[in-house]
């Protein structure tokens, strides 16, 4: 093999990278908290009384999970626009991993409500429970701990998917590989490294989650 | 502005085309290398585990995009000359095989363990034990799961749009710009994505449903 592997060019580069893995947790943060909100919001009105309500967040929860993130954030960064909203491209990004976080969130929050059983309920109210507490103590937090596994896998899953957001230059980890690569046309070293990034932060995030979860979650069930 | 005709419609079959020989040739070399991964990572060797968590663990914690840069420029490197094709196809196939590899731990994890000793007992080795006992009933366990990846793995094709393979993201890219109705052209590309995905991910909910009733 005659090439010759050059990291210090990409090393020199050092700042650009910290800052684009800046862009990268912002924008997975911002995205987890918006694809939170549509989760919550559309599960209440998944329980809507109206059907035509009901049957909105089904087709919206079935298109999102069955195209491309590709084609949506295309499709949100052309549409916004001819809605007379501008936007710059990374609160674009935002939008539109919170619509498809918080697609995959409705389904994982619905399954979590589901399996509060209608017995316990009754059972707070018959020990004398106030409403506020029946539903914080009985149904929050035993529905928390049942959805926080699939919930944060699928936000560690957002976090990987921000890379996707290049393709419409937002602000973000790989459009600055995309840059160091075009002066430095190290394309190897350059992708290697950024890869190696993105493993760290997943990583992180992945122990800062198992920790919340043996910090609030570590209690008997049985 | 341009029209939608035949000819741009061509086009976008030719790149529909190129995304499902993708998600086939992923899904199959991910499954043959994810059988492996899968039985290397039940296996009684530590090392052999250890490895096999390594490779599943930077897999699913890295972006498949990532994935796709780092083997399309890596395979460059060995000084090998191949062409865009391959190299996305070989990228397809690793990131499959891990993520179906780890469905696949999982699935023999479920088997009871009175299957395996079962079968111990009855004194098939290794080869048998897998192949006439435990395989066929992981594979059934793990249906559900191995559907959705499926569906994960035909939208993800759409990233080799990125690297400037011309499947039907990139196609449907293309003839934006040449049509200036980008919201047409995607809707009708998202349309073709949901029309193949959406009667998967509901055989494989469905199954889901049945499975977890016949459980109970």
């Amino acid at each position: 093999m005659s090439y010759t592997f050059d990291f210090g060019a990409v090393l020199d580069r050092a700042p650009e990278l910290l800052w684009g893995s800046l862009g990268t947790l912002g924008l997975a943060l911002a995205g987890m908290f918006l694809a939170l909100v549509i989760g919550i919001l559309g599960v209440v009105a998944r329980t809507s009384k109206s059907e035509i309500t009901r049957t909105l967040v089904i087709i919206f929860v079935e298109v999102v999970r069955n195209t491309p993130f590709l084609v949506q954030i295309f499709f949100i960064y052309f549409a916004l626009p001819l809605m007379g909203i501008r936007l710059n491209p990374t609160v674009t990004a935002i939008i539109a991993l919170g619509i498809n976080g918080g697609a995959y969130a409705i389904e994982i929050i619905r399954g979590g409500v589901e399996s509060v059983s209608r017995g316990q309920i009754e059972a707070g109210f018959a020990l004398g429970l106030h409403k506020a507490d029946v539903f914080r103590l009985i149904v929050l937090k035993p529905a928390l701990r049942a959805i926080y596994p699939s919930l944060t896998s699928q936000f560690i899953m957002l976090t990987l998917t921000t890379s996707v957001c290049t393709s419409i230059a937002a602000y973000e980890l790989t459009s600055a590989a995309q840059r160091i690569e075009s002066d430095t046309f190290r394309s190897f070293e350059v992708y290697f490294t950024v890869t190696a990034i993105y493993l760290v932060i997943s990583s992180l995030m992945m122990g800062l989650f198992a920790l919340i979860s043996r910090q609030y979650f570590n209690y008997p069930t049985r | 502005m341009g029209p939608i005709g035949e000819n741009e419609f061509f086009f976008l079959m030719q790149g529909l085309k190129w995304t499902v020989l993708l998600a086939i040739v992923g899904f199959i070399g991910g499954g043959i290398f994810g059988i492996l991964i899968a039985l290397l990572r039940t296996s009684k060797t530590k090392v052999a585990r250890r490895i096999t968590a390594g490779f599943i663990g930077v897999f699913q914690g890295t972006p498949l995009l990532m994935q796709l840069f780092v083997v399309y420029y890596g395979v460059a490197l060995l000084g090998i000359e191949v062409n865009a094709w391959i190299a996305v196809a070989i990228a397809f196939t690793l990131h499959a095989s891990a993520f179906l590899g780890e469905i696949w731990r999982g699935s023999i994890e479920a088997v009871p363990k009175g299957q395996t000793e079962a079968a111990n007992a009855l004194g098939l080795h290794y080869v048998s034990r897998m192949k006439d006992v435990i395989l066929p009933q992981a594979l059934k366990i793990s249906m559900p799961a191995t559907i959705g990846f499926l569906v994960q793995l035909i939208k993800g094709t759409s990233l080799a749009a990125i690297v400037g393979f011309i499947e039907l993201t990139r196609a449907g890219q293309i003839i934006s710009n040449q049509t200036y109705r980008p919201l047409l052209v995607f809707g009708i590309v998202g349309a073709i994505y949901f029309i193949i995905c959406w009667p998967l991910s509901h055989a494989g909910s469905g199954l889901e449903k049945r499975m977890a009733k016949a459980a109970r």
